[in-house]
């Protein structure tokens, strides 16, 4: 019994250190400068290797145009029903030169930050609320239920009565669409919260305020950013949706037009705008989602 | 004399079955100041329900408990829970997550940050302080468990099975730790076990629960002196308290698959 139990036991090189400490191994452990483990570096990869995902996607994107472009320009169909990349970045040229296209994007873009500005304001506390007050939720449950499993485009011939063909019936498509998808994420983050985290609050003598501010709304963030995600894709529908139906600018009427009058190649220019729209709003939040995802393991 | 329990009546409520289980049924105890005791039982026993009720997180249908005289009927700053799950809020770094209670005590920064440095260090992570819990393996995880409700500087610090899903190597590191950190601030400690060979490592004193409903068996004094080194477990007087207990807690075993037989 040489060992004293009161002395710590000093963790000076990897063979006294205690198994614990070293990790599972599941997960690259961050390991501080003074910590005892010993790593090597991993071997070093050439560009290709590190590349690899974006260099075999841009691949495969440029060959799709290449091919598109050698169908379109064999003229089996004409210009009017399959245009060709080049068609189609000419159409846009043109677009951009007689200054159209500037009040379309500016009023779709209005409506969409309007739209689903007031959606994310509206669904994240109205969630966080319903997610924590069982009652509320009672209260609210038919509506949020019939409004989600109605698709809200139905409502439009109603908003254009009650709103007129402006912006405003759009902006009301729009919200609904979105606001639901976000609504009900964060109400689902806040009732899937680790039961054993609160009882730790609790047992600390934390009160329901401060149970709700340290563990209620940093649980559900990836709930509220996954919902958000869920909602840009929603809004988007609802701005070419709305405009289709009736409207005096915006994309959605530019597609509507040109679709009606066989301008194929502003069909596809559309198409590509509002596909753009998207991928920046999803990479965006993928960008927020990360810096809020710190705790969790790199993949 | 410090916690106090008298013929202490729970009733668990089973959300599943909508009903109030009797779980544990006439508890009574005195537990001294800076005595570390441990609890044995045969599984389900109610042994965690009275160590939730001991913290105030449950409620007595009956009976009194007391600490230094003081009724529990809450949580309170004068005692801290070691979880059998670690329980770490999962993005906060070691350091916040040692830092939560403490945060609750409603002292200066300075004093809240200082004092969880001064636990995240007795419990051997100061290399991980600013680590996220999923980095850690699930020793560190309840290293932190334990630095957080040391950290409140609690009356009494309670145990429920906080190694229990270790695996056995570091379970007995833990052990080891466990008594070196106890050593350093000789709390009273409340320690909830089903694992008889620690119970009798640990503490000064092991109270065996008989079958569910939960009632005080036995209390045995275990005498051997501290500091006690791991080999102490092959000791034949260990061995010899072990067993005894080995040998109640069976009984109470063997009476609850009759009675549930029956």
């Amino acid at each position: 019994m040489a060992e004293r139990v009161d002395e710590p036991i000093k963790y000076d090189t990897l063979q006294n250190y205690p198994t614990e400490f070293v990790g599972t191994g599941t997960f690259p452990t961050r390991v501080p400068h003074e910590s005892p483990l010993r790593t090597t570096p991993l071997p070093p990869q050439n560009w290709f290797q590190k590349h690899e995902a974006l260099l075999l996607g841009t691949l495969a994107v440029a060959l799709f145009l290449v091919a598109w472009q050698g169908v379109a320009s064999a003229r089996i169909w004409s210009r009017l029903f399959l245009p060709g990349p080049v068609d189609v970045w000419d159409a846009f040229v043109e677009l951009v030169k007689d200054g159209e296209l500037a009040t379309d994007i500016a009023v779709s873009g209005q409506e969409f930050v309007v739209g689903y500005g007031l959606a994310a304001l509206v669904g994240i506390p109205f969630g966080l609320l319903l997610g924590w007050y069982p009652r509320l939720r009672f209260v609210f449950d038919p509506f949020i239920t019939f409004f989600y499993a109605t698709p809200r485009i139905v409502l439009i011939p109603l908003f254009i009565i009650w709103l007129g063909i402006g912006v405003e019936s759009k902006i009301a498509v729009i919200y609904l669409g979105a606001v639901f998808a976000i609504l009900i994420n964060t109400m689902a983050g806040v009732r899937s919260l680790d039961a054993s985290l609160l009882r730790v609050a609790r047992s600390f003598g934390a009160g329901d305020l401060h149970i709700f501010r340290t563990i209620a709304l940093p649980g559900s963030v990836p709930f509220i950013l996954t919902g958000l995600r869920l909602g840009t894709g929603h809004a988007l529908i609802g701005v070419v949706v709305a405009e289709y139906v009736a409207a005096q600018h915006g994309l959605g009427r530019m597609m509507m037009i040109a679709g009606s009058t066989f301008q194929s190649s502003k069909v596809f220019v559309g198409l590509f705008l509002i596909a753009t729209a998207g991928l920046l709003l999803t990479y965006g939040l993928q960008r927020i989602e990360r810096h809020f995802d710190a705790w969790r393991p790199q993949r | 004399m410090k916690l106090q329990a008298r013929d202490v009546v729970i009733h668990h409520r089973r959300q599943r079955y909508g009903d109030m289980l009797l779980a544990v049924d006439g508890a009574t105890m005195d537990i001294g100041e800076g005595e570390f005791v441990a609890i044995v039982g045969p599984s389900g026993c109610g042994k965690t329900t009275f160590l939730n009720a001991v913290d105030g997180l449950l409620p007595l249908t009956s009976g009194t408990l007391t600490l230094n005289g003081r009724q529990i009927d809450r949580p309170g700053h004068d005692r801290g829970m070691v979880f059998q799950q670690p329980s770490l809020l999962p993005w906060r770094t070691v350091m916040g997550n040692v830092m939560y209670g403490v945060e609750l005590l409603g002292l200066p920064k300075e004093e809240v940050r200082g004092r969880a440095k001064r636990f995240v260090e007795m419990v051997g992570l100061e290399g991980f302080a600013e680590s996220y819990p999923l980095e850690l393996s699930g020793g560190m995880q309840q290293r932190v468990n334990l630095a957080r409700a040391l950290a409140v500087d609690p009356e009494v610090l309670l145990l429920d099975e906080p190694f229990a899903a270790l695996d056995a190597q570091t379970r007995e590191t833990m052990q080891h730790e466990l008594l070196r950190i106890w050593n350093q601030t000789r709390k009273t400690a409340v320690f909830i076990t089903h694992d008889i060979v620690e119970a009798v490592y640990l503490a000064d004193r092991v109270i065996v629960f008989t079958a569910r409903p939960g009632r005080v068996k036995e209390i045995l004094k275990v005498d051997i002196p501290r500091p006690r080194d791991l080999r102490v477990k092959r000791d034949p007087h260990f061995v010899e308290i072990e067993t005894r207990i080995w040998e109640s807690i069976r009984e109470e075993a063997a009476r609850d698959t009759l009675a549930a037989t029956a």
